[in-house]
């Protein structure tokens, strides 16, 4: 299930502009991966380079070379629609479908395989993907009601639960707990630390002490200044960062002696 | 709906000057368009009662008032719901084509193109539909009348001339093509990046995108689109009157052949220079059922829209 990524040598552009320049680094499988750093220093698009979301903006590209378990993700040959099957995404703000059933957000990923699904083995998935995502008990009695009716956390819940439904081989995250109250942010990352049995996690965060919690490696990236492409400064084991980090940088922005 | 607007709240801060004067403009704005409404209502129905309340042997046609009106109801129904069928799919195509597919160039172009459709007066769009689209559309029907001709809507003898019901539909739906198709792509093209994403991010190819986000995020304004290309469909009088004119037949299904029921509208116009006493009265009753069924199709088009608000994606 899980996979393991290898990044090298990654440019990413908005048009001419290079937002993110000459990243190079190896994700672990079955483990959390987190992503800090400052504001507009290109985590985000970082992250969305790595299931070709991407190239979802006009005029957006990518030089260099992503490779997931031995297949290069930016060959000539390869569906980006297939990755995106392989490699799913939750997003900063929640995103269920509005105009969806709870049951159907959930479903959603599933129809679109394409392949025939009967309705109990539908209903089994989605009470399965509820569960993982712990939003099961809070939606049982209303799974006919639309998505967009839940609270943020359970949004959010919801949008964990559909990307997880279709079994990625990788799951991004893009700092799911932003918009989400300190119970529901606990409840994420229990599900995250559930979750990295079977999926490699890669979540970018602004909150220090949820990388610390729950990653295994930190990669810190940064940028010289406005208008500058941001860059990975220091890739390293959680631990390592946040008590003895190789960069000066790191440990400045740790320590919030940033700016 | 307009006039309710500015219910003060229990209690009132501090009302300001440029506040209440906006309310005031409000507020009368929505009290006109009523005062409006009704007045044409009134005056409808007041015309009208001569020739509701006349003997049957009085009206033109001699068959009473349901028997003239009724085959004038039903050309403009099929008139119109002929053209909502081939238009509304085109427009949506034609949104789709331009807010998704086509390179951005070409979309400002085409979008372009599409709404000065909307700009060439009817009457255009009539000697248009006779001197060009009718004759051409001749081997059409005589194919359709060999091929389907066991169905009702397709059974001869073939218009010769072309100028039929179905040619009516036809030109009807190029005419409110422009409206449903600029409403769609203002709809479509408001659909939340986050929504569209979603779509992508789960591995939706393009198309499988359009139909989990767009589509039903769009679906009310697409019919609210529809509803008001209807309104211009039924109200249509220049084109159909050139089109069909002298060829008054009573109910018939047939849409390819030289007798045709006369639309509403376009009845008027051909009628109304000629009319005195009870026969402009017969009129404007027809007129008053055409307001009706404009009245009903907007509640409807109300009604399906509210249906599922729940699920519109509007919160
Ligand atoms: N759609 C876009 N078009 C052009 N430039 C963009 C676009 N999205 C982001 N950028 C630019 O790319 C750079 C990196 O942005 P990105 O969103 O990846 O930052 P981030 O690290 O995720 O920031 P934050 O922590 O605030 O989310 C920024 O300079 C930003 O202005
Ligand atoms: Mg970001």
């Amino acid at each position: 299930m899980a996979k393991r990524i290898d990044v090298s040598d990654l440019d990413i552009y908005y048009g001419n502009f290079k937002a993110v320049e000459g990243v190079n680094l190896s994700i672990e499988p079955r483990s959390i991966t987190a992503l800090i750093g400052p504001s507009g220093c290109g985590k985000s698009t970082f992250l969305r380079s790595l299931n070709r979301m991407h190239e979802v903006i006009p005029g957006a590209r990518v030089e260099g070379k992503v490779v997931i378990e031995g297949q290069d993700l930016y060959g000539s040959d390869v569906d980006p629609v297939d990755v995106r099957r392989q490699i799913g995404m939750v997003f900063q703000r929640p995103n269920p479908f509005p105009t969806m059933s709870i049951y159907d957000n959930v479903a959603a990923g599933l129809r679109l395989n394409a392949k025939k699904t009967s309705k109990s083995d539908m209903d089994d998935l989605v009470e399965r993907s509820l569960k993982g995502a712990n939003l099961w008990t809070e939606v049982k009695d209303r799974l006919s009601r639309p998505g967009s009716g839940l609270s943020g956390g359970q949004q959010q819940r919801l949008c964990i639960a559909r990307a997880i439904a279709v079994q990625p081989e990788v799951l991004l995250m893009d700092e799911p707990c932003s918009a989400l109250d300190p119970i529901s942010t606990l409840a994420v990352e229990d599900l995250m630390m559930e979750l990295k049995e079977q999926f490699t996690i890669v979540i970018v965060t602004h909150n220090m002490q949820q990388a610390a919690r729950v990653s295994e490696t930190t990669g810190f990236f940064n940028l010289n200044g406005v208008g500058q492409p941001g860059r990975l400064i220091e890739y390293n084991p959680t631990e390592k960062i946040f008590s003895n980090p190789d960069e000066k940088a790191t440990e400045d922005y740790i320590s919030g002696r940033f700016g | 709906m307009t006039s309710t607007t500015s219910a003060p709240p229990a209690q009132q801060p501090k009302s300001r000057p440029g506040d209440r004067i906006f309310a005031g403009i409000a507020k009368g704005a929505g009290v006109l368009i009523l005062v409006i409404l009704a007045g044409v209502a009134v005056f409808l129905i007041s015309e009208s009662v001569p020739a509701l309340t006349a003997s049957p042997d009085e009206i033109s046609g001699d068959g009473g008032l349901a028997s003239y009106i009724g085959p004038l109801v039903f050309g403009t129904l099929l008139s119109a719901v002929i053209a909502l069928l081939v238009a509304t799919p085109l427009a949506v195509a034609i949104a789709l084509f331009i807010t998704f597919y086509a390179p951005r160039r070409l979309a400002a172009g085409l979008g372009y193109v599409v709404d000065l459709l909307a700009a060439i007066p009817s009457i255009v769009y009539g000697f248009w539909g006779i001197f060009w689209l009718a004759p051409r559309l001749v081997p059409f029907y005589r194919w359709l009348e060999e091929n389907l001709g066991f169905l009702p809507f397709f059974v001869g003898p073939v218009s010769s001339t072309g100028r039929t019901m179905l040619t009516i539909g036809l030109v009807l739906a190029v005419m409110i093509l422009p409206i449903v198709s600029a409403i769609s792509r203002e709809v479509f093209s408001q659909v939340p990046t986050l929504h569209t994403e979603a779509a992508l991010a789960l591995g939706a190819t393009r198309w499988e995108m359009i139909k989990m986000a767009v589509i039903p995020y769009g679906k009310s304004g697409v019919i609210g689109g529809s509803m008001l290309g209807l309104g211009r469909a039924l109200g249509e009088t220049m084109a159909v009157a050139i089109i069909l004119s002298g060829s008054a037949a009573g109910i018939t299904w047939a849409l390819i052949s030289s007798a045709n029921p006369q639309t509403i509208a376009a009845n008027i116009a051909l009628q109304f220079p000629e009319s005195t006493g009870l026969a402009v009265n017969t009129l404007i009753a027809s007129g008053l059922a055409l307001f009706v069924i404009t009245l009903l199709v907007n509640m409807l088009a109300r009604w399906v829209v509210n249906r599922r608000a729940d699920f519109s994606g509007a919160n």
